[in-house]
């Protein structure tokens, strides 16, 4: 962990230069961090809002879809970033000695512009069609346990990536599969409460639901799915780290 | 006390499918067993050595002799299969010059990001910035994204930001062999700074000149061990011993086993003769004219084949070929024992000592036998020189008349 400050500015300078390589010539740039929510959030509004979810509907359904989504938006980003990261950088690996971690953690971190993006946005939606309340300031431990929990997935992906290429093939139907056992197209309540305990053994589901329930000024945040999901989001990283500390000697035969 | 300690190092790989393959591999592999195909090779085997603080050291050896693996081991790139390191002072590792050099980052951004990889503090980049500009003379790209730079200007740049690192300990891999003329002597100079300023440097490099001109110590790997270690001048002697075939120019190959290739037509012999093809010759003159007899003894009748030979530099770079490819012509053999020769006319290398490849090859890189740096040639001075003269570290020769000052203009 030492290690690893004393390599902070190899890690924002990675992150830095992978924000810039996102949106170089790109002719919108940073905005498409605003446009891929937004879109997504008109379509899920139209394809669900009525028929399938009336709960949502009695609510504000673009506040409620995009809340739920520019969190998702950014696990899923980072995820997938992350995984890749050892095996993109591996020209980097064999030639030069750094925490290996550096590199997944910037991945994360460079998603962070987009969350932040995403999270403006969402701010505006919240102002014009609800209201802004003081709950927002949960979004600050809202956002550093969602990084953990992004990191912890995307960096034990990354290092079985890095000696399995299958893992490359498998995050886009992992990320989706894992969409739908997170509370983004149905409400948290949703879920019986009895399993509520189980489900939220899913980092995300405590994550969303929190998120979501910041957004909406009747909705309260359930505080047990939180609280589990806090904890297996911690022994989750402790793994992840453990796994991936462990295989990070033989990262560069391997990769 | 030493900056670099190592005490019986290991280094061991499986060669075959393992841990290369896909999930379900390691998966069955339980069920079948242990691999039957992965055999191990060993790079580095129980290799110990001690370089003391402010010490210049080279390292050589043959390609696979494991100095690459060495440094990767020293600079925790890679982890020893038995063995420990202990190393006095910050580690920085030049294994390759533009370490993660991105092609869609500009110029500027590159220096950054480089240097910060390689493990300058931002705060040294900014110092050093305008320096490693000067040294890279590429200021007026500087906010051009990398892609559109030429190779000669990426590698420039990535040498200013290597010029400009700093460490107690300095790990570098054969980053003098890379460039012209002007970019090797930058390269010299950083380094000797590097000495003066007493870091500790392990030099990996087949430019054994650079070596010679740098290193107080030689370290000889071979096969995973040390050969010798020693004073420059005698490992290097000993070294450069090892791979001239003999040390003539009429060389029996057949015992050489540094060669690569299907092995389908080995080279058996090689004669220096004089032009009419008769007369054997022990070195060959500037501006003369000489042939070359490649014996070799072919399993299989084939054709198409690309002969050639190949002229370095004492500093292992290349300096001039010849093949049939070039001639338009394409050789065919037949099974047994047969020699090709090569005249070559109007020599006009610099005197001096030259060292020759040999390989037949199909086009494509398809090498059915290939000796690497095999033979010495010595270039003799013609009578045009006086003593002493034709010796200025020139390779090529220009046939050049100066003619008497002439004035152009009263005073």
């Amino acid at each position: 962990m030492s290690a690893i400050w004393e390599y902070r500015e190899l890690f924002f300078f990675l992150a830095l230069r992978d924000v810039k390589i996102k949106y170089r010539q790109a002719v919108l740039g940073v905005a498409w961090a605003a446009i891929q929510p937004l879109v997504t959030m008109v379509l899920f509004a139209w394809l669900f809002s009525q028929r399938m979810n009336p709960e949502a509907g009695s609510q504000d359904s673009k506040v409620f879809y995009l809340s739920a989504l520019v969190p998702w938006l950014y696990f899923s980003g980072a995820v997938s970033g992350a995984s890749n990261s050892l095996v993109g950088n591996a020209d980097m690996l064999r030639k030069v000695y750094f925490p290996r971690l550096v590199l997944p953690g910037a991945a994360a971190l460079a998603s962070l512009v987009d969350l932040g993006v995403g999270l403006a946005v969402l701010l505006v939606f919240i102002a014009v069609f609800g209201s802004l309340s003081l709950k927002l300031l949960l979004w600050i431990p809202l956002v550093i346990l969602l990084f953990v929990a992004s990191l912890s997935v995307g960096a034990f992906l990354a290092a079985i990536n890095a000696r399995y290429r299958d893992v490359k093939h498998t995050v886009p139907f992992l990320l989706q599969i894992w969409l739908f056992l997170s509370p983004v197209i149905y409400p948290i309540t949703a879920i019986p409460e009895q399993f509520r305990f189980f489900v939220a053994l899913n980092p995300m589901v405590g994550i969303l639901g929190a998120f979501r329930a910041t957004a909406i000024p009747t909705s309260t945040v359930d505080l047990p799915s939180l609280l589990v999901s806090i904890g297996s989001t911690v022994v989750l990283g402790g793994f992840a780290l453990l796994y991936f500390l462990r295989t990070e000697v033989e990262l560069a035969d391997v990769i | 006390m030493p900056a670099i300690r190592a005490e019986r190092l290991s280094k061991m790989f499986r060669v075959g499918n393992r841990g290369r393959g896909m999930l379900r591999e390691a998966l069955t592999a339980r069920l079948r067993g242990p691999p039957a195909r992965s055999s191990e090779l060993w790079v580095l085997r129980d290799l110990s050595l001690q370089i003391e603080a402010g010490h210049v050291v080279g390292l050589v050896g043959k390609n696979g002799a494991g100095k690459s693996t060495l440094l990767k081991i020293l600079s925790r790139i890679t982890a020893p299969t038995s063995g420990v390191v202990k190393l006095r002072g910050k580690v920085t590792s030049l294994l390759e010059v533009g370490t993660g050099f991105h092609e869609e980052l500009t110029g500027r951004e590159n220096v950054y990001l480089s240097g910060c990889i390689l493990g300058m503090s931002k705060r040294l980049i900014d110092r050093a910035f305008d320096s490693i500009v000067a040294f890279s003379g590429v200021e007026a790209f500087l906010d051009t994204p990398l892609k559109r730079y030429s190779s000669g200007m990426r590698l420039r740049l990535g040498f200013a930001v290597a010029a400009h690192l700093d460490g107690e300990i300095l790990l570098v891999d054969e980053v003098l062999a890379v460039g012209d003329g002007e970019f090797q002597r930058k390269c010299l100079t950083a380094m000797q700074d590097l000495q003066r300023r007493g870091r500790t440097v392990l030099l990996v490099s087949h430019n054994l000149a650079a070596i010679e001109s740098l290193c107080s110590r030689v370290i000889w790997l071979d096969a995973g061990q040390a050969r010798a270690d020693g004073p420059t001048h005698d490992v290097l002697s000993e070294y450069a011993k090892s791979f001239s075939g003999g040390g003539g120019t009429a060389a029996d190959l057949s015992a050489l086993t540094q060669r690569t290739g299907s092995g389908a037509i080995r080279f058996d012999r090689f004669d220096l003769l004089d032009a009419d093809g008769f007369t054997p010759m022990t070195a060959v003159r500037l501006g003369g004219s000489f042939a070359m007899r490649l014996h070799f003894t072919s399993r299989v009748s084939m054709q198409g084949l690309i002969f050639g030979v190949t002229f370095h530099s004492p500093l292992g770079s290349v300096v001039a070929q010849t093949h049939t490819f070039n001639a338009g012509q394409e050789v065919t053999v037949v099974p047994g024992r047969s020699y090709l020769d090569v005249q070559i006319r109007d020599f006009n290398l610099m005197p001096g000592r030259y060292v020759l490849s040999l390989y037949a090859a199909h086009l494509g890189d398809i090498y059915h036998d290939s000796l690497e740096q095999c033979l010495d040639l010595d270039v003799l001075p013609t009578a045009r020189y006086g003593q002493l003269r034709g010796m200025d570290g020139s390779i090529v020769a220009l046939d050049s008349d100066w003619g008497e000052p002439i004035a152009s203009e009263a005073p």
